[in-house]
């Protein structure tokens, strides 16, 4: 089941309330998104640790042929 | 560790670069996992491949045990470096070529700067 950008901000933003959060509708079929996350708690962690923190705020929708959400191109930092 | 645990483990730990993707090396059947090893290949960069369509204890296992939801996952010398997103960016801002030869895994330098020049 396809899901909108709104409802991916909103997972994120529960576990990252004053991140700054950019969803983008890829192919526009509510099934490949564009994620780029920038929030103060991935200081000092590198990309793997930071991306596993935001699949885990996903909450298995990622979670492949059973999962809502086919595609998310991820991309994470700290504020400069 | 179950099965197909065991079976990650020594896969990594016997081959320094290892693709676990959709597909092979030669056929990938993922745009995600074709990125990855169409830059490896294209480094000449001498990596196992695994495919995770083939078996479907792999296909869920390999995201057990990298606690990781997503395939193409890059191994180098048994450390998960990550998928299609952060394989790119490393690629681009020269992190790959360091961790390559951090870990004497050999490479084509004079590729990974064209591919660079290409996505400049």
């Amino acid at each position: 089941m396809p899901m909108q950008a709104q409802d991916i901000e909103n997972l994120i933003r529960e576990t990252f309330p004053s991140a700054k959060i950019t969803i983008t509708d890829l192919a526009g079929d509510g099934n490949h998104y564009s994620a780029e996350v920038i929030d103060e708690s991935f200081k000092g962690k590198n990309r793997v640790q930071q991306q596993r923190a935001v699949y885990a705020s996903l909450k298995g929708k990622m979670d492949g042929a059973h999962g809502d959400l086919h595609a998310l191109a991820l991309t994470t930092k700290a504020p400069d | 560790m179950t099965d197909a645990a065991t079976q990650i483990k020594e896969t990594v730990t016997t081959n320094d670069v290892v693709l676990f993707m959709k597909g092979t090396k030669s056929m990938p059947q993922c745009g995600f996992s074709s990125r990855v090893a169409g830059v490896l290949n294209y480094m000449e960069v001498e990596f196992a491949d695994v495919n995770v369509l083939a078996d479907d204890a792999m296909r869920q296992g390999i995201k057990d045990y990298s606690d990781w939801p997503t395939v193409p996952q890059l191994y180098v010398k048994g450390e998960f470096v990550g998928g299609c997103d952060i394989i790119t960016e490393m690629m681009l801002s020269g992190e790959l070529d360091t961790l390559l030869a951090e870990n004497n895994v050999s490479y084509d330098k004079d590729a990974a700067d064209k591919i660079r020049e290409a996505n400049g």
